[in-house]
């Protein structure tokens, strides 16, 4: 039989669907799973990454932090985690937070970095503290960037649950990894389309969120901006006056330009 | 990171010693994959990226399919391909292609657009054709954030050969797997740590081409 018509005969089976190890048993821990890693996560990187951003400094340090776990493969990190004791979800978690702390930061540092200047004096001028002004002034208008992040995050963080799988963590994943070892294909390609439509409908979902959270005063200005010019030239890159804006010694300026593009695309594969 | 019993040390150069061959192997396997996966993909990505600048209409759905592929995790994807391109290799370098795809394409169309108008007008006032502005003007102005592109893809396939563990072909990630249900700790620090190697090198190798290749871009400080 073809694989195809296997993927939607194990899709149609309701016994696939109910029971411990159902479709949707497990798709509530896959996303519970992501909830706790992604709100782990922020806890630890948005303070970071707000203090950070406010400050002005901290850039060079994200973009490094971003590069290295981009680099260290998921695999690795779980296989780690589990060899050292810590087995099934908590194992899952905390990895899984580990990968989905970059984006939140560079949200943050990115969104508080770009906050015009003279808004920041303007605020200054009219007698606001520190603290006070990043609440009310900075912090809103930074939202569209940490929002940018936090889904980029949260995409992340659901795409890397099912790889627990391979480790013994309850997710989406398990469909995949066991039609692998009893080699039924057509189980594998259901898992799969599983775990692909749940990240498709995540990101559309955060992306109507993210829309809804935005202040109405910026959706106007953004609407404003591309009625009149075409597109806004991607930040300081390449609209700045130096000619061919090349790479300057600083090793990470290449990397710069291209995790900036992350914070409001999409962040590394896993 | 706790210390663990001496009988199953995280690092041991007894065992690097005695399994020399077959990290070696693995180690093999995971380069020339990552390599390929980056070389295949540079080279659909350069004209795909191209026709996406000279048509911009073309662009916008271009980038959203390549978007779209970016958001399906791996191992779903493995998942979808294995059925049709079997176990093996095959699956694993198709699916690292697509998602080497989307961050190149986007740098070489960043690139593109970033170039200064001026410059544009310059060459089109010089009585330059579209082709040959965008092969000898656009293009070699744009090499800083190709490389950019190149730089992120390669560390990033590095990271993602492992996942091909669940169709047998990971690379350093089938030691890492091994080593997760041996429970031999040494296995998979050896693997972890070659991987971010491989990485670094790959990424060095690759920063240092795209320093040679832009030369005007040492000794002209930008103001």
């Amino acid at each position: 039989m073809d694989v195809l018509q296997q993927a939607f005969a194990w899709l149609n089976d309701p016994l696939n669907w109910t029971g411990r190890n159902g479709v949707i048993a497990l798709t509530v821990a896959h996303v519970t799973v992501s909830v706790l890693a992604v709100l782990l996560a922020a806890v630890v990187a948005l303070p970071v990454g707000l203090w950070l951003g406010h400050r002005g400094r901290g850039g060079t340090a994200g973009v490094v932090v971003a590069n290295t776990t981009r680099a260290l493969p998921t695999l690795a990190l779980l296989t780690l985690l589990a060899a050292s004791g810590l087995f099934g979800n908590t194992a899952t978690v905390l990895a899984c937070a580990v990968f989905a702390v970059p984006p939140l930061l560079s949200g943050a540092v990115t969104g508080l970095g770009d906050v015009d200047a003279d808004v920041r004096d303007a605020a200054r001028g009219t007698g606001m503290s520190g603290a006070r002004s990043l609440w009310s002034v900075e912090l809103p208008l930074a939202v569209p960037q940490l929002a940018a992040g936090v889904r980029t995050g949260a995409v992340q963080v659901l795409a890397t649950v099912p790889l627990a799988a391979l480790v013994g963590g309850r997710s989406l994943g398990s469909i995949v990894v066991e039609g692998f070892g009893t080699q039924n294909y057509g189980q594998v390609l259901a898992g799969g389309i599983l775990v692909a439509a749940l990240c498709l409908v995540a990101e559309g979902l955060l992306a109507v969120a993210q829309h809804l959270v935005t202040p109405a005063g910026l959706q106007a200005l953004s609407r404003d901006g591309r009625s009149s010019g075409r597109r806004r030239p991607s930040r300081r890159s390449a609209g700045s006056t130096a000619p061919p804006s090349p790479p300057t010694d600083d090793a990470h300026a290449p990397l710069a330009v291209a995790t900036s593009n992350d914070s409001n695309g999409s962040g590394s594969p896993v | 990171m706790r210390l663990a019993a001496p009988s199953n040390p995280w690092f041991s150069w007894e065992y690097l010693q005695r399994n020399s061959a077959d990290v070696l192997t693995a180690l093999q396997q995971h380069t020339t994959l990552t390599l390929e996966a980056v070389v295949l993909a540079f080279a659909l990505a350069l004209p795909l990226g191209a026709l996406a600048h000279l048509r911009p209409r073309l662009g916008a759905p271009l980038l959203g399919v390549a978007g779209v592929m970016y958001t399906v995790p791996s191992l779903a994807l493995f998942a979808v391909l294995a059925p049709y391109t079997g176990v093996g290799r095959t699956t694993v370098l198709v699916g690292l292609v697509a998602y080497a795809l989307l961050v190149l394409i986007r740098n070489v169309l960043v690139g593109l657009q970033g170039v200064d108008p001026a410059v544009r007008d310059a060459a089109r006032g010089m009585g330059y054709g579209r082709v040959r502005l965008l092969l000898t003007v656009e293009l070699p102005q744009a090499v800083p954030s190709i490389v950019a592109g190149l730089r992120l893809a390669t560390v990033s396939t590095v990271a993602l050969v492992t996942v091909g563990v669940v169709v047998g072909y990971g690379g350093l990630g089938q030691l890492m797997f091994r080593g997760f249900r041996s429970n031999y700790h040494a296995e998979i620090m050896t693997a972890t740590v070659l991987c971010l190697l491989l990485a670094l090198v790959c990424d060095l190798v690759i920063a240092g081409v795209g320093r040679r290749l832009t030369p005007w871009a040492r000794s002209t400080r930008p103001v």
